[in-house]
């Protein structure tokens, strides 16, 4: 009986001091929705990016943008493919956050969703997030002189 | 047609010979830079040449002008701010002669440091570059240990205001690139190289060193050379001259 | 040889959870101290671009090599038949894995990025004995643990010779694996040498063995088993042996490298002018972990329980001074790239690396042992490990003293 008392002790004892960790850290993310008067975490904010469209499909950016992100970067490294869809430079420089220049931030395009989706991004600890100064636009950097529709647009015939 | 078996052999062979050579050979010669949607190829392989009888003494143009152009910022803690790229200074020991010249990451054809590292992570680009992938860099050092001219710096803090096309960060070995993001640009020239000649010393030069046009290697094919540390026989990319 | 009863350790009294206790309190300060390293940057340490590997790196080698060593006694008798250390094997495969979970659970958190463990166990360069050791690790772990089934499963135990031999022949690849980490190094005066793989496998032994005679004594002694006179006596003379044979290699590493003119330089720093690499290697190698080990473990003073226990203890030491004057000393000797030329830079070109342990480092090194000791300690109370009694008359009837 003694045992049984002390094991489900045990079992409380762990679980109250669970959820209020996790009640401690779900909290800190929590804010007022200042329309609703609801707690919930902050949706993600997007500002306009510049440019006229992305290097590819929204639909196809949200669902595996992480999957170019990690594959292409190889191909930069290893292989010196530096065109503007393999760029996370351009990438960048288009989605900056017309005011503060960076991606990062409260309302900043990467930082704002991943916030949201609870997922750590590794990628400016060492990647600048910010706009490129050097007035270096996407279309500009291509050695090749191509228009702004990168990649999906090739059977145009936009490539030299 | 019926071919004995002589003739198929000999057939078989010169395809085979054809077929593994045919690759190598471009119809075109790499006349200009490589577009940025080609891969890089062993067709160029980029390399400096240093004078040390133009390093001036004193002057750390190179130095300055290399840790800008990578954002590579000081913290006043001199023993763990990386340095991409030093000066030297030599004092002969029996004759008291005084030389001086830039040491950095001498991009060796076999480097020790690709062979040690465990991720693959120190790797050497097809053009000779020898690079860090700071993606599966894990921090070990072990690279730094292995490294004959201690070209390489770990970043041993948080870094902030990175340039955009030289991406750095805490934890992870980094060297001298050799300017990768200029010459993929086509700019075929690396910001040392470029200090120096605006200092008006041109002691460091930057080429392609199997271009026999080139300025590095006619230079090199006309005056002695000498390599660090040759008794390794690493077929370093930076050469000396005047040491 | 008569049955042996191997029974778990009660683990209730106070001294075990005061013992636990401490571990894990040693085993916490370590983890908050790389915490404090991880969220920082090393700048915090007293690592530097000169010294790249330091006090956690020494530690971490020093435990991956006696985990090696510890499987010695199991390795004994089930590859060569000794039935005397029978009774030992299955406290040797513990050590043997709780020793190589504390070195390299120091070297992880000691990673610029510590974070990317997963990157380094699926992605290998198989030109890197460092990419080789994390393979042969990982093995390790899985080897000594099929080997322990082995022994543990009675219907099994037919098998623990054809898994102590594949522990065996897995563990020489391993400790060959660890001083060749040093040994392929050609940049470095220190290190470059065939010698150091067959050195690291000797040094295993010497350290794996003092660390299971003072495990050994402490566990029997706090659960009241008898540990009689001839295991002892047996254990120490083969530990005296194997201090004898590091001996043996130190002198043969530097007599060649005196020999050899160009290494002049490196050996004068060591044997002479170091400073505290100096003094370490005399004082802490020499000495400590040498010599006065040797005089306690053949001379009358070995017949002593606390003296052997001392000379363990001084082996140990003298273990983790070999370690500092390798890993620390040979870095620190500045790299011979212009011969002949005093050598000056802003990046400690020419000169000396200097470098001084830090606190973080120091705390995360000990918690090494303290995770090894912890699982120890735990792991005896929760499986059979300890034979019943290690008795004169139990391990050997025909023995003198039984």
């Amino acid at each position: 009986m003694n045992k049984l008392l002390r094991s489900m002790a045990f079992v409380a004892a762990l679980t109250t001091g669970g959820s209020l960790a996790v009640s401690a850290v779900a909290a800190d993310g929590y804010e007022k929705d200042p329309v609703a008067g609801v707690r919930h975490v902050p949706r993600p904010i997007h500002h306009e990016p510049q440019g006229e469209k992305c290097v590819a499909p929204t639909s196809e950016m949200r669902r595996n943008h992480m999957e170019k992100i990690l594959h292409q970067r190889d191909q930069t490294m290893h292989q010196g493919i530096r065109t503007a869809q393999y760029s996370l430079k351009n990438c960048v420089d288009c989605h900056a956050d017309p005011k503060t220049g960076s991606v990062l931030g409260k309302e900043g395009f990467c930082e704002s969703c991943h916030r949201y989706a609870a997922v750590q991004i590794d990628c400016f600890s060492c990647h600048s997030a910010q706009r490129d100064a050097k007035a270096e636009t996407a279309p500009a950097r291509a050695l090749t002189a191509a228009p702004r529709n990168h990649g999906t647009d090739s059977a145009k015939g936009n490539k030299p | 047609m019926s071919l004995d078996r002589r003739q198929f052999i000999a057939i078989g062979g010169a395809a085979v010979a054809g077929m593994t050579l045919a690759p190598g050979l471009r119809l075109m010669e790499l006349a200009e830079a490589r577009s940025p949607e080609e891969s890089v190829t062993t067709l160029q392989r980029w390399g400096l040449l240093i004078d040390t009888t133009k390093c001036a003494t004193g002057c750390t143009s190179c130095v300055d002008a290399c840790h800008t152009e990578n954002g590579v910022q000081s913290h006043n803690r001199p023993a763990t701010d990386p340095q991409w790229i030093r000066k030297v200074t030599l004092k002969d020991k029996q004759t008291g002669y005084v030389q001086n010249l830039p040491l950095m990451c001498q991009h060796c054809e076999h480097p020790p440091c690709v062979d040690v590292c465990p991720t693959g992570a120190s790797f050497k680009r097809a053009d000779g570059i020898v690079l860090v992938d700071r993606h599966i860099c894990i921090g070990c050092r072990y690279c730094m240990m292995a490294c004959p001219y201690k070209a390489r710096s770990f970043v041993h803090e948080d870094t902030t205001g990175q340039k955009p096309h030289a991406p750095r960060g805490k934890g992870c070995v980094e060297s001298c690139t050799l300017c990768v993001h200029k010459i993929d640009k086509g700019e075929n020239t690396t910001a040392c190289a470029e200090a120096c000649r605006k200092e008006g010393h041109n002691a460091i030069i930057f080429g392609d060193l199997k271009d026999p046009k080139s300025e590095i290697s006619k230079r090199l094919a006309a005056q002695a050379s000498q390599q660090l540390r040759p008794d390794l026989k690493l077929n370093n990319g930076v050469r000396y001259q005047g040491l | 040889m008569a049955h042996v009863t191997y029974t778990k350790m009660e683990g209730q009294s106070f001294g075990f959870w005061a013992l636990l206790g401490l571990f894990g309190a040693i085993v916490a300060v370590g983890l908050a101290a790389a915490l404090y390293m991880e969220h920082n940057g090393h700048w915090v340490t007293g690592m530097n671009n000169q010294i790249v590997w330091g006090t956690p790196h020494v530690f971490a080698v020093f435990l991956i090599v006696a985990a090696s060593g510890a499987l010695n006694v199991a390795s004994i008798a089930s590859v060569f038949g000794r039935q005397l250390y029978k009774p030992l094997s299955r406290m040797s495969g513990l050590l043997a894995i709780s020793l190589l979970a504390g070195g390299l659970i120091v070297l992880v958190l000691d990673l610029g990025r510590p974070d990317r463990l997963i990157v380094a166990m699926t992605h290998y360069n198989f030109k890197s004995i460092f990419a080789w050791n994390i393979i042969l690790y990982n093995g390790f772990f899985a080897i000594v643990a099929l080997y322990l089934w082995m022994m543990f499963e009675r219907r099994f135990n037919d098998y623990t010779k054809p898994a102590g031999m594949a522990a065996f022949l897995w563990r020489l690849t391993l400790t060959t694996g660890t001083g060749s980490i040093f040994g392929f190094l050609v940049a470095r005066d220190a290190y470059d040498s065939a010698l150091l793989a067959p050195m690291f496998i000797i040094l295993s032994f010497a350290y794996g063995l003092a660390i299971f005679l003072l495990v050994l004594m402490a566990a029997t002694r706090g659960t009241g088993r008898e540990l009689g006179e001839v295991t002892v006596n047996r254990l120490k003379n083969l530990l005296g042996v194997f201090v004898a044979s590091a001996l043996y290699f130190a002198v043969v590493y530097h007599l060649t490298n005196l020999y050899i003119t160009g290494k002049h330089d490196v050996e004068r720093f060591i044997l002479l002018d170091g400073g505290v690499y100096t003094k370490a290697f005399w004082i802490g190698q020499v000495f400590a972990g040498g010599v006065l080990p040797l005089v306690i473990l053949f001379s009358g003073l070995g017949r002593s329980r606390a003296m052997i226990a001392l000379a363990s203890v001084l082996i140990v030491l003298g273990g983790l001074a070999q370690m500092y004057v390798t890993i620390i000393g040979g870095q620190a000797f500045p790299l011979a790239l212009f011969p002949d030329k005093i050598v000056t830079s802003s990046f400690s070109d020419g000169v000396v690396g200097t470098y001084s342990p830090s606190l973080p480092e120091v705390l995360l090194g000990i918690s090494g042992l303290g995770i090894a000791l912890a699982m120890t300690t735990f792991a005896l109370k929760i499986l059979p490990f300890l034979p019943q009694t290690l008795a004169d008359a139990a391990v050997d009837p025909h023995s003198k003293t039984s």
